[in-house]
């Protein structure tokens, strides 16, 4: 039987490329507060629609409506805002410092400072995290060390790691954030591990792994969802899904026809998709997913619909696939701003206060990078001896790695 | 070796609370070898469980698990399945230790049955340790009798970095030694088939001599151990056979000491040969023992094709093929 035309490949393309007008007109964003929030314990076949719409708690008044409004009272807010806005000038200057010859290699998470920030403070402290590289706001929440983390930008000869890894690839088991790896999505399954062993355990810390849209395609994902759902694991499976894998559009990973949140209900997940620029929505949702897994009903998927509004990396020039002024057209608008809008219509903040903020958030960044640069920089070249570079490749060293490090003069 | 095996993983559940077991058919079932048969009954699910069928789910589980401080030993099925796991092997668990400046490790035994024998076609024979011995941070591991398995698979799980444990899936019931045709022997009639009960450990990178010799070194493990070693007796050449066990870290003192001793080496095993780990163990005597060779060094390897069904006998190094290799190291 010969077809009536003949077959033609699909290759999804983005609604705008350079020197086109930005086109956002496929994204629906319905009214903040419009979605229910059920019961912990729903089966999970009741909310299967939650995974096409969008939870959103911040109005156009920049208010807080509906049943996801987390209530919290202002110092909390407060507190989120000012995580943000030191994640932001924190990679302000880290960008800086790399165009200045200070380091190999930056990324910054700008205009995804909610899904960092809002979802740590939305765990506890002693949770788990299996971060992507994009989740520096989770370290800053909990208050780790800027200095500590500059050290590992500049591998410099306080850097706990070394210099084994590349800018950015933070880890820190005190803080309970997991080793970043560069080959994505294998935390999403390792993040699984870790809550299953929690279980085992009869521990009471649960598991969170954050992955991208792009990496989503990549089969750890699935694996994370399978055993997240065989073992009813306790454990939140996060998707940053920010429009972007360096410069495919999310329509490359899958997601013209569907969302990425859809990918749950298959495997039986509870599957929500919320506005990951409305940091209380994102807090809300978190915590909704923190609740269920501590109360042994296991994963929740979630995608955090957001925008990249920087370059992937200091390698990456966006300007050369979407439009220049893209990122001033997302729907979504920015996480500070809407955040400020919102204490400020609750009487609770001012611009005056919120100067006030900005300049010590940047003081404190700008403290911590004299204090990193003298412990040196990647430029200037101060780094631990070569002779670590065949430490902990095994516990132990093998005879072998010992003849190496005297080849090499150590 | 299949109760040596079990007796291992037994003994390590009962001692340390943090090894949990894990794969696909091991838990009710016991394993389509019946090396975990009963652990889950002894020990419940919580900590002896079936899995779905992803490598690469098993293998980035016991990652996270690890992270978290358990010490997970996970079965492959055949050891032919552990590609799609091996992301999280080599780029994750054999890592994590260095890139995180021992923050996070990874305590896991990977145990999976290799080589051919049992018509298990190129899907079910498969010998892939060159694979694993070239990824930093692995210890590969293959044992070639029931006492060195036990000892060997207690100290890899006992180990705090990532174990490749090989099982020559034809030594599951009885030393094999390269003759098909012939009825098969049990290891009750084999002296390493004695196993002691309880406790015992088999040092990981340590070789053994199995049969001590003046005129030629035999470089080998698992399966081919017995094999090598029927060679010796059949060709009347008085070879010294090394088995090495563990792959890396490799115990280059003990073949060192037998080049040195004998100025003749021939390396048998039975995955294909190029890049195969004979290359590696060439590159080493030779290195090492360069001056006390009086013959160019010879290898027996399974042929660089796939392991064929109905013509694995063709593709196995026997007997016959080793006993050709011991006589062209003489007269080299």
């Amino acid at each position: 039987m010969k077809n009536a035309v003949p077959l033609r490949l699909h290759v999804p393309e983005p609604p705008a490329r350079p020197g086109q007008e930005a086109d956002f007109s496929w994204v629906k964003v319905p009214p903040a507060g419009t979605v229910t929030r059920p019961d912990i314990a729903v089966d999970p076949y009741e909310i299967r629609r939650h995974a096409y719409e969008l939870i959103r708690v911040l109005d156009d008044n920049a208010a807080a409506v509906g049943p996801w409004d987390p209530r919290l009272d202002a110092e909390t807010v407060r507190r989120g805002l000012r995580a943000m806005m030191l994640t932001r000038a924190y990679d302000e200057r880290m960008f800086r410092a790399q165009r200045q010859g200070k380091t190999s290699f930056y990324m910054r998470c700008t205009g995804e400072e909610a899904v960092g920030v809002g979802q740590a403070m939305a765990l506890d402290d002693r949770d788990m995290t299996f971060p992507t590289y994009r989740q520096q706001g989770l370290l800053i929440t909990r208050g780790w060390s800027l200095v500590d983390m500059m050290n590992q930008v500049f591998s410099n000869t306080r850097d706990r790691l070394k210099g084994r890894q590349m800018p950015i690839m933070y880890s820190s088991k005190e803080a309970g954030f997991f080793s970043i790896s560069g080959n994505l999505a294998t935390q999403f399954s390792q993040a699984v591990g870790w809550a299953m062993a929690s279980a085992i355990k009869g521990d009471d810390r649960i598991a969170a792994g954050w992955i991208g849209e792009g990496a989503t395609a990549e089969g750890d994902f699935h694996h994370a969802l399978t055993f997240a759902s065989v073992y009813r694991a306790p454990v939140i499976l996060n998707i940053v899904n920010n429009q972007y894998a360096i410069s495919s559009f999310q329509g490359i990973a899958g997601g013209e026809r569907t969302t990425f949140a859809a990918r749950g209900l298959g495997y039986g997940l509870p599957s929500l998709r919320v506005d990951g620029n409305d940091f209380l929505a994102v807090y809300a949702v978190t915590r909704w997913a923190a609740d269920r897994a501590r109360a042994n009903l296991g994963s929740t998927l979630i995608e955090l619909f957001t925008y990249r509004a920087a370059a992937h990396s200091t390698s990456d020039d966006p300007s050369k696939y979407r439009p220049a002024d893209e990122a001033r057209h997302w729907p979504l608008g920015d996480p500070i701003e809407r955040l400020r809008a919102h204490l400020v219509a609750r009487g609770e903040w001012s611009d005056e206060r919120h100067g006030q903020l900005a300049a010590e958030v940047d003081g404190e960044v700008r403290d911590a990078l004299r204090e990193a640069e003298s412990y040196g920089t990647l430029g200037t070249g101060e780094h631990h001896s070569p002779a670590t570079m065949f430490d902990d490749v095994f516990k132990e060293m093998p005879w072998h790695l010992r003849r190496q490090r005297q080849e090499l003069g150590y | 070796m299949v109760q040596a095996l079990n007796a291992a993983m037994d003994i390590m559940l009962g001692r340390d609370a943090n090894v949990v077991v894990f794969g696909e058919d091991v838990g009710y079932f016991g394993g389509v070898f019946r090396c975990t048969e009963g652990l889950q009954r002894k020990y419940g699910p919580s900590r002896v469980f079936d899995t779905p069928i992803a490598e690469a789910g098993l293998l980035a589980t016991a990652v996270g698990m690890g992270a978290y401080g358990l010490r997970p030993v996970v079965e492959i099925q055949f050891a032919d399945y552990i590609y799609p796991a091996t992301d999280q092997l080599i780029s994750e668990a054999a890592r994590l230790r260095y890139r995180s400046v021992g923050d996070f490790t990874a305590p896991i035994t990977v145990r999976a049955p290799c080589g051919g024998g049992i018509f298990g076609g190129q899907t079910h024979s498969q010998s892939p340790e060159a694979i694993f011995t070239h990824v930093c941070g692995l210890t590969t591991v293959i044992p070639s009798n029931p006492y060195d398995a036990k000892g060997l698979l207690i100290s890899a799980i006992e180990d705090d970095d990532p174990v490749i444990f090989l099982e020559p899936k034809r030594l599951y019931n009885g030393p094999f030694d390269g003759h098909h045709d012939r009825p098969v022997t049990p290891w009750t009639e084999h002296p390493a088939g004695e196993v002691p009960d309880g406790y015992y450990t088999v040092p990981l990178g340590k070789a053994s001599v199995v049969r001590s010799g003046e005129a030629v070194t035999v470089l080998t493990y698992g399966t081919m151990v017995h094999v090598a070693m029927t060679a010796v007796a059949e060709s009347g050449v008085d070879g010294e056979v090394i088995d090495l066990r563990t792959l890396i870290p490799i115990d280059i003192d003990t073949i060192v000491d037998s080049v040195r001793k004998t100025g003749r080496c021939v390396i048998v095993h039975e995955a294909t040969r190029t890049s195969g780990f004979g290359a590696e163990l060439s590159a080493l005597v030779q290195e090492n023992c360069f001056y006390s060779l009086e013959a160019p060094i010879v290898r027996v390897t399974g042929w660089d094709t796939p392991y064929p069904h109905s013509l694995e006998w063709d593709y196995f190094p026997g007997p016959k093929r080793v006993a050709e290799g011991l006589r062209r190291a003489m007269e080299g």
